[in-house]
């Protein structure tokens, strides 16, 4: 039993956490989100030359051979410092589809660009009926020649205004609800037939409405085999909940020790807010669940590897947690920075509206409660 | 004990109702609560004032309605199950019953005809940066210069100061005693020069609060509600009239209904959202909350129908009613999913229509702001302490 991080992970640790803070503090943040391409390219490329696109890559594909524990030590910083930029989808999940289901000519033309920074990629998945099943599926992939025509609807894809290619679900068999019959592909953003609306989302991100009509793609844009991609997908959104979950011991911890900072710094009826019992119980409670979003993490990453049925419980409990703790400590925090945490100019709150969005993406605490009962109790 | 409303009761309820759906503009319906501009919200406004219906608490001396509580609760169903918009609380529920109760003759000639008509703006002169549950420790002076009080310090959290005439204040005009009775209460003329008004912009991306400056402001002396330094009595009436009616149960019921719509539209596993074992049983225990609220106040209002003031016990009001606001807009977001994310609001937004479906427009920033409202009025942590305190006697 040892939950201790080698010394190459302390020292990635080290390298994230210092260049967020040379480069990423709440101004320069800002500044970036409002800008007209919601993010500083620069950032990614420095992240490029960090190694950090390449960790969870074999040698083999051009990577750094990285565990899930780096991953997870990666986001955990990237919590902390509510990085905005496409990790998540570009390198978990993006490159997850591809270092776990695709094949070795899509590994050596794509992932090298993962690698260098040069291609960011968005995950499109969910459509309006589906809620958070991964499996409620209407959009469809027709046999045509030798590749196949996409068209349909997919919803709230984060990174897509930013991607230069999109991984796509959709049914090449079976019915709306069916697990067989999904396949994903690969789709060149700027694609005949792709359309986007662009928005921003309420925690700093860029995203679209993704709509595909007649989408001709090739018979290797395919990721894996025709119609069996959905246990592909559980695997790779595992990973994704896992990275969630580590994201979100960053922002919970850092929610905690920036509310004891303020109720230290604030005074009324002439003493420190930190001094009031009534409040020292609430942040003591804010604690117990950061422990908890840390020990489900840790449990949930180090399971990414066990069997089936263990890793999927293991994830859904990890999400469930980061849920239920978010907001706990979200609303706790908001609370004690009284008006001031309610404004936009003091940061507490972009950690509770990261917090917030987190709880809709990949299913909720009910989804992962329900998902969780049915693995657990059959 | 019944429940029964008199057959006066319901022939005013019938008068209320016909005159709303006569009178209420159809885009000023529906519960537009925020984002209503000082336009909307004052057309409102002089409808109510031309039908001498835009004061229900106030006395019928001073252009009031003279409505017994009964008819004030009638009144607050009504408006809340066609979702006229709000009055702005300022001057009608805040300043108005300080300036009929504590003030001049020349005050109440002056000032209570241009609050019932909408002439004058208020806001409010209360929270600081250094005194916000602390309020008694307030440091905006006041100096006494001849016919004057020359006002120095800062104000926050003053909503909709920006489109405001007056403000009504909490300045200290001595330093040398308990902090309660250094206090006085003064009406200060938002054009006085010395006075500038820094908008806060909040989670949601709106400007609603305001930080309010005062250098050197001249305030004439007439402009002092009652005694120097008795300001804090005046205050805590006001926080007293701020209370009533905090409870908002007619609001959280129409935003209730709202949810069971979203609920019954949304798709979870193949079948509305609202067939959900999980998510039915969180709408159920949120509305025997909604009851229980209700009856808690309309318990108070049926003490208040008897002539008794409300006392300390209605904290349970501002404390179950505000976490019952914000459990609702939780669960509203909760609702719609994934599509609460998009952010369509604020500098950052486009006025391109809804992402997703209309319901979800919104819901996200609804929640962000309605954190506010177990902090404003006294947090619900003071709420408690109240209770603790005033009511159980610790």
């Amino acid at each position: 039993m040892d939950f201790s991080f080698t010394e190459e992970q302390t020292l990635l640790r080290n390298s994230v956490a210092r260049f967020i803070e040379d480069n990423y503090d709440f101004d320069k943040r800002r500044a970036m989100i409002r800008s007209p391409q919601g993010r500083d390219p620069a950032t990614w490329a420095q992240f490029a030359e960090l190694g950090l696109l390449a960790v969870p890559f074999t040698e083999e594909q051009g990577g750094l051979g990285g565990t899930p524990t780096d991953t997870m030590v990666i986001l955990e910083e990237f919590g902390k410092g509510l990085v905005i930029d496409p990790y998540l989808p570009t390198v978990v999940l993006g490159g997850g589809f591809l270092r776990l289901g695709g094949s070795s000519s899509q590994q050596a033309e794509l992932i090298p660009h993962i690698v260098d920074g040069s291609l960011i990629l968005a995950f499109a998945y969910a459509e309006r009926q589906a809620r958070y099943d991964l499996n409620d599926i209407l959009c469809t992939a027709k046999k045509d020649g030798s590749g196949y025509v996409l068209n349909g609807q997919k919803g709230v894809v984060i990174a897509a205004p930013w991607a230069d290619r999109l991984i796509v679900t959709a049914r090449t068999g079976g019915g709306q609800r069916d697990k067989g019959g999904i396949s994903l592909f690969l789709v060149d953003a700027k694609a005949k037939g792709v359309s986007m609306r662009a928005y921003p989302t309420v925690d700093g991100q860029r995203a679209a409405e993704v709509s595909l009509e007649n989408v001709s793609v090739p018979a290797d844009a395919r990721i894996g085999a025709e119609g069996e991609a959905f246990p592909l997908i559980e695997t790779v959104v595992d990973h994704a909940l896992c990275a969630l979950s580590a994201e979100a011991m960053g922002l919970h911890r850092r929610m905690l020790e920036l509310t004891i900072e303020y109720t230290r710094t604030r005074k009324q009826f002439d003493q420190p807010l930190s001094k009031f019992q009534v409040l020292q119980h609430r942040m003591a409670d804010m604690y117990i669940h950061v422990e908890e979003t840390v020990s489900t993490c840790y449990m949930a990453t180090i399971k990414l590897d066990a069997p089936e049925t263990e890793r999927k419980a293991a994830a859904a409990a990890a999400k469930v947690q980061l849920g239920r703790a978010g907001k706990f400590i979200g609303q706790n925090a908001v609370q004690l920075h009284g008006g001031m945490g309610v404004t936009e100019e003091m940061s507490i709150g972009h950690y509770f509206k990261r917090a917030t969005a987190m709880n809709a993406m990949f299913g909720d605490v009910d989804h992962h409660l329900r998902r969780f009962e049915a693995l657990t109790q059959g | 004990m019944n429940l029964d409303f008199t057959p006066e009761d319901e022939a005013f309820r019938a008068e209320v109702r016909a005159f709303l759906e006569a009178n209420c503009p159809p885009h000023l319906r529906g519960g537009r609560y925020t984002d209503l501009s000082r336009e909307d919200l004052l057309t409102w406004h002089k409808i109510l004032y031309r039908q001498g219906w835009v004061a229900p608490g106030w006395p019928k001396e001073y252009g009031g309605t003279g409505w017994n509580p009964t008819q004030r609760y009638i009144w607050e169903q009504e408006t809340a199950r066609l979702g006229t918009p709000p009055l702005v609380a300022f001057g009608l529920s805040m300043v108005g019953p300080v300036i009929y109760t504590f003030g001049t003759k020349a005050q109440k000639e002056y000032y209570l005809p241009r609050i019932l008509s909408g002439k004058d703006w208020w806001c409010q002169g209360y929270s600081e940066p250094g005194a916000g549950s602390d309020l008694a420790g307030l440091r905006t002076v006041a100096v006494r210069e001849g016919d004057h009080y020359i006002v120095n310090g800062q104000k926050t959290w003053t909503t909709l100061a920006q489109h405001a005439d007056m403000i009504f204040c909490l300045v200290r005009t001595d330093k040398d005693v308990k902090k309660q009775e250094g206090i006085t209460f003064l009406l200060i003329d938002m054009k006085t020069p010395g006075i500038s008004v820094r908008p806060i912009i909040t989670l949601d991306g709106g400007h609603e609060v305001n930080d309010v400056f005062l250098e050197n402001v001249r305030v004439p002396v007439e402009n002092r509600i009652g005694e120097e330094n008795k300001g804090w009595t005046y205050a805590k009436f006001l926080l007293g009239h701020e209370r009533s009616g905090i409870a908002g149960v007619a609001r959280s019921k129409k935003s209730l209904e709202k949810l069971k719509g979203i609920a019954r539209t949304e798709m979870a596993g193949g079948r509305p959202l609202i067939e959900d074992a999980d998510f039915r049983r969180k709408i159920a225990e949120l509305e025997i909350d909604l009851l229980a609220l209700e009856f808690t106040d309309l318990r108070t209002l049926a003490a208040a129908a008897q002539g008794k003031p409300p006392g300390p016990e209605t904290s349970i009001l501002k404390i179950r009613g505000t976490e019952v606001q914000k459990r609702l807009t939780e669960l509203t977001v909760e609702a719609v999913g994934y599509y609460s994310n998009p952010f369509l609001k604020g500098e950052l937004g486009h006025n391109e229509g809804p992402v997703g479906p209309d319901y979800a427009v919104n819901v996200a920033p609804a929640y962000f702001n309605m954190r506010k409202t177990s902090i404003y009025g006294g947090t619900n942590e003071i709420q408690r302490n109240i209770i603790s305190k005033m009511v159980l006697g610790l």
